[in-house]
């Protein structure tokens, strides 16, 4: 096999990580407050903006990460308390266009207070070389940290009592206020842990990117592509698209361009949902 | 109508006509942007009043701007043929997504975020097609002057006119479809598709006809658009944040009513320029920032749009704007939904 190609399956691979986290993360949204934030690549936008001050004013970078996870899982919690908690009970394309404004704002808000400079945290990681193939060690750590996040959310679910409440929530709504579930404190555990998720990849993604107000733009309709494809809320399934929808980003890539790449990606995806319209694995 | 509204007409309609000899060109300008794209909002509003909330308009627009532009400067081809070739090109598009899409019962959240990749489908494939398109440099079509053959004027107050005729056009349409018998199996089928079409209602045929007609009128601005601003670029008339643009002016003015989309667009594009020139290039960003809190809270707010909570205010005692389905229907259809 030709080794470039290789090389970019391998970082496809990479990739895929990445945008499994942020999949999980809108995932669990959507499965138990049955809202989709449009804006949650904007929210990773704002983590790297803030490990990127945090970095510039001195603060060591692990601790900068921990600072912004804590950060945005408090504006997950805002987010929510401000904007979702109003149209809860609103038909669904409202919550949709109630999160798109905060797209909007967010976006400019960032353009206002940073401008469109492109920012970089300045940290250089090395380039490993294994057999030829060079392969960023930024996105061999995003990968594996990614992968550890997926762990931790899946223990967190499946052995806490509140993890138990957020499963029971997302299988029936109507019931689980009879069992003494107070569903209002679980949407906001699980709009912090969303946030917590974001802040998680923004600390990945800062290693690998420059931060600018629409980097956002980039990751957004990849992310909601994967999570439709997976069946909006089926976070197994999310994480399994995310690394089919990087691997045709990858290798189309290496036979186009970047663009075109993504053309091929949200062209499959289309056609995909007009096969399957409830997602790659719906039964 | 009434002694009332007939004067009222006559006042708009003579407004209309006095502005281009009143106003400043800046002001003219403005004028034609919004009238416009209170043409485009409108199209987006014959589907998006049924529920049919298209996230794709991006793409439609950006076909009908681009088809006759790249003809004009490639081939030569007078847009007097190339505007229909991007309508036909921009209809042909949204009959290959809507179809299927109509067929699998694609609807709400998927149907919009089907038709948001669609966006990004046309807004990447412009940018990658950088050789023909400019790519994200954008792209201006040769100038000639003025010319009819071109359909380019440099003096404004023809492209005035065009736009004005385009807005009444566009308003007769969505009268036409309101006043019409298919509006009342649009409203069945927004409430309840099975029900609809257990009522005999053709719902392929209704959904396909009021979509293909919204994208061909879309296409049909984006492209008068690019005639008169002379200048594409693929951020500015395809993608995500065009087709969010559209989507929000027209809802925040209010889909369900005639002017609705049109005092979205005067309003949001007014509020756009002035927050513009008051805060100047300082502070890039300051417009839509505010834009953005106005937008949420609008949709947290008012639903309905201004238009629609005007109308609400005025007419206390009309109950949901939206209204019911006609009653010897609903007679048939309760049975069938609670069946379900």
């Amino acid at each position: 096999m030709d080794i470039y190609l290789l090389e970019a399956i391998i970082n496809g691979i990479l990739l895929g990580g990445v945008l499994a986290l942020l999949a999980l993360g809108l995932n669990l949204i959507f499965g138990v407050i049955d809202v989709v934030w449009i804006c949650y690549a904007d929210i990773v936008m704002c983590g790297m903006y803030a490990i990127y001050f945090l970095a510039q004013y001195g603060v060591p970078l692990p601790l900068a990460c921990v600072i912004a996870i804590i950060g945005i899982a408090g504006l997950g919690v805002l987010v929510h308390l401000l904007i979702i908690a109003p149209v809860l009970h609103s038909p669904p394309l409202n919550q949709l266009l109630a999160t798109g404004g905060l797209l909007f704002f967010l976006q400019s808000f960032a353009t206002l207070l940073f401008g469109t400079d492109f920012r970089n945290i300045g940290v250089r990681l090395p380039v490993l070389e294994v057999a030829t193939m060079y392969l960023s060690f930024a996105r061999l750590i995003a990968f594996a940290v990614s992968l550890i996040g997926a762990v931790a959310l899946y223990l967190f679910l499946k052995r806490t009592y509140i993890g138990t409440a957020i499963r029971a929530i997302a299988q029936d709504r109507e019931i689980v206020g009879l069992m003494g579930i107070d569903d209002r404190r679980i949407y906001l555990v699980v709009s912090a842990v969303g946030g917590a998720l974001a802040g998680l990849a923004a600390c990945l993604l800062a290693l690998q990117y420059d931060v600018h107000p629409f980097i956002g733009n980039t990751f957004g309709p990849v992310i909601f592509m994967i999570c439709v494809l997976g069946g909006l809320g089926n976070m197994i399934g999310g994480f399994v698209a995310s690394f089919v929808i990087s691997q045709i980003i990858a290798i189309g890539g290496y036979y186009g361009s970047t663009e075109l790449s993504y053309v091929f990606a949200f062209t499959f995806f289309i056609v995909l949902m007009l096969i399957r319209p409830r997602g790659l694995f719906a039964p | 109508m009434s002694g009332s509204r007939l004067l009222a007409a006559i006042i708009l309609i003579a407004i209309l006509i006095a502005v281009p000899a009143i106003l400043p060109p800046y002001f003219l300008h403005l004028a034609i942007q919004i009238l416009i794209w209170s043409f485009i909002y409108t199209a987006w509003a014959l589907m998006g009043r049924f529920g049919f909330v298209s996230f794709g308009h991006g793409a439609f627009l950006g076909v009908g701007a681009y088809v006759p532009a790249l003809l004009w400067n490639f081939y030569g081809l007078t847009p007097w043929i190339g505007i229909p070739l991007g309508v036909a090109a921009a209809v042909l598009l949204a009959a290959l997504v809507g179809y299927p899409c109509f067929r699998r019962r694609v609807v709400g959240h998927y149907f919009a975020l089907v038709t948001l990749a669609l966006s990004q489908v046309v807004l990447l494939s412009l940018v990658a097609a950088r050789d023909v398109t400019g790519g994200s440099l954008g792209f201006t079509q040769k100038a000639v002057g003025h010319s009819w053959y071109a359909l380019q004027f440099p003096e404004k107050g023809y492209f005035y006119a065009i736009s004005v005729l385009l807005w009444l056009a566009g308003l007769a349409i969505w009268r036409w479809i309101d006043r019409g018998i298919g509006r009342e199996a649009l409203d069945a089928i927004s409430e309840d598709e099975d029900a609809a079409a257990s009522i005999g209602i053709d719902v392929m045929r209704a959904k396909m006809g009021v979509t293909i007609i919204s994208a061909g009128l879309t296409a049909l601005g984006g492209a008068i658009y690019g005639q008169y601003v002379m200048y594409l670029n693929p951020e500015t008339v395809a993608g995500i944040a065009v087709s969010l643009q559209i989507v929000f002016a027209a809802i925040a003015g209010g889909v369900y009513s005639l002017l609705g989309p049109s005092v979205g667009a005067l309003l949001t594009l007014s509020l756009t320029e002035s927050l513009r020139v008051w805060f100047g290039t300082n502070f890039i960003g300051a417009a839509n920032t505010i834009y953005g809190i106005l937008l949420v809270l609008c949709i947290i707010f008012m639903p309905q749009g201004i238009v629609g909570a005007l109308q609400r205010l005025r007419l206390p005692r009309r109950g949901p704007i939206k209204p019911a389905v006609a009653e010897p229907h609903s007679a048939t259809r309760r049975p069938s939904s609670a069946a379900q």
